[in-house]
């Protein structure tokens, strides 16, 4: 217990930096799921094939796996422009590497969930929107975006809750996160399994304030629709 | 140096391969395990009685809340931090020197993270089972258990094929993991490879293909069984010589 206390400021400092991982991370895979989801209902065909191959590949192989090569791989590319341009050595940060995979991989994910929020919404309320004379623009920012939000919330939220504990495998690419600063902890008190469990609780307190968050979310834009009550 | 040399892949072929089964092994072992260990907890899981559920509940969602990476890590290096643990090994007991081991700790780990969000899958599938199924059943006489044996957990298993399917792939990317304790699975191996020939691209691009193409066994293999046990939730056929 005196262990902890005596590391609970790096800890925490190490949940600081999951927690920017997560939030950089998932503002990334909403703009990606946005454009990706909007690719993926244009009509315009190898538009529609590049994103479908964009979502099977990124959910058909594990995030460490592209992790790794985005790290590794990157840092060799990095290294031929490097070269080629003479310039000084520049290392790739693990903590941009570890964003730009998960952004990226989760990109994938929420392009599903927006494609279906996308087509929830009923034809007759954009047609409406045409009939009153509004612009595309103006009918995607006042009636598709508000209504798809809403269908996408739970959606949203799952994936949140599953990139939110995929940010732990930043730590195999040596960013000090909340993971890794308990390993290290752990190793030089000899007492792993204290720090580890103190890791699962502080991720367990992220998930339950997002659970919360995300219900009154979904209160907020379930306003005016009425459940069936059994 | 090129940016891509097949060669770097076609000479480590044969630790790829360990690497492939071992990925399998882990993957298959675990799902297993965690499937005949949910059945019986979701029921539990969904018992009026708060002092059956209410553990089970807990064991769910801590094992859901957190990263399996994180559990893995608890389990493996946590182990060595009790002293009665450490004894143990010293004597030889044959069943905590088994936390030694880092096969069987990622085993464990997966095991139950697996199983943990299977229960809540069967549980939920439990319990969309349609109302007049159980009267029916206790109309019949069936007594709780022969209702649970014979309608509610066979349904509730074919419907949750779908969602099934789904943590059956996590579980198979989630194994990637497993070379945090030193196991050499299919991931391993990449980094085995990449570290001797410094080939980022070949490895870890060749190992994502080889993931790819699991993915997509397992998706068809699901396919054939929502084909084979869900034909009665399909979409009807229209049938032939009833059109005009």
């Amino acid at each position: 217990m005196d262990a902890l206390i005596e590391y609970s400021p790096s800890l925490i400092a190490g949940a600081w930096v999951t927690l920017q991982v997560a939030l950089l991370s998932v503002l990334l895979a909403v703009a990606t799921g946005l454009i990706g989801a909007a690719c993926k209902l244009s009509g315009f065909l190898p538009l529609r094939l590049w994103t479908m191959l964009y979502t099977t590949v990124m959910r058909g192989v594990p995030d460490l796996v592209m992790m790794l090569l985005v790290f590794y791989g990157g840092q060799l590319l990095l290294n031929l422009v490097i070269d080629h341009f003479g310039w000084d050595f520049i290392e790739i940060n693990p903590f941009a590497a570890g964003v730009l995979t998960i952004g990226l991989i989760f990109g994938a994910y929420f392009t599903e969930t927006f494609r279906g929020a996308f087509l929830a919404v009923s034809a007759g309320q954009i047609e409406a929107g045409r009939a009153y004379g509004m612009t595309g623009w103006q009918i995607f920012r006042r009636i598709l975006f508000p209504q798809m939000l809403r269908f996408a919330l739970p959606g949203i939220g799952n994936n949140w809750l599953v990139l939110l504990k995929s940010t732990a495998i930043v730590s195999m690419i040596g960013l000090s996160d909340m993971t890794r600063i308990a390993d290290q902890a752990g190793r030089s008190t000899h007492q792993p399994f204290t720090f580890y469990l103190a890791v699962c609780v502080l991720y367990l307190a992220m998930t339950a304030l997002s659970s919360y968050g995300l219900g009154v979310l979904m209160k907020r834009y379930s306003v005016g629709v009425r459940e069936t009550q059994v | 140096m090129e940016l891509f040399d097949v060669q770097v892949i076609t000479g480590n072929l044969p630790e790829f391969w360990r690497g492939l089964w071992m990925t399998i092994e882990l993957t298959g072992f675990a799902l297993l395990f965690g499937f005949f260990t949910a059945i019986p907890l979701a029921v539990l899981r969904l018992s009026t009685n708060r002092f059956v559920s209410t553990p089970v509940a807990a064991y769910t969602y801590f094992f859901r809340g957190t990263p399996m990476l994180v559990q893995l890590l608890l389990i493996y290096y946590g182990a060595s931090q009790w002293e009665w643990m450490r004894a143990a090994w010293e004597a030889g007991h044959p069943l905590w020197v088994l936390f030694r081991e880092p096969y069987f700790c990622a085993l464990l780990a997966f095991g139950l993270n697996t199983c943990a969000y299977t229960v809540e899958i069967l549980a939920g599938s439990m319990r969309n089972t349609s109302h007049g199924e159980l009267e029916a059943a206790r109309a019949m006489g069936m007594s709780r258990m022969k209702a649970l044996q014979r309608i509610v957990i066979p349904s509730a298993l074919r419907r949750m094929i779908p969602s099934y399917s789904n943590e059956v792939i996590l579980m198979l990317q989630g194994s990637a993991i497993a070379s945090a304790v030193t196991l050499v699975d299919l991931t391993g191996a990449a980094r085995n490879v990449y570290s001797r020939h410094f080939a980022p691209f070949e490895a870890f691009v060749f190992v994502g293909l080889l993931y790819l193409a699991l993915t997509f066994a397992l998706v068809g293999l699901f396919k054939l069984a929502e084909r084979r046990w869900l034909a009665h939730l399909a979409p009807r056929k229209a049938s032939q010589g009833t059109q005009a």
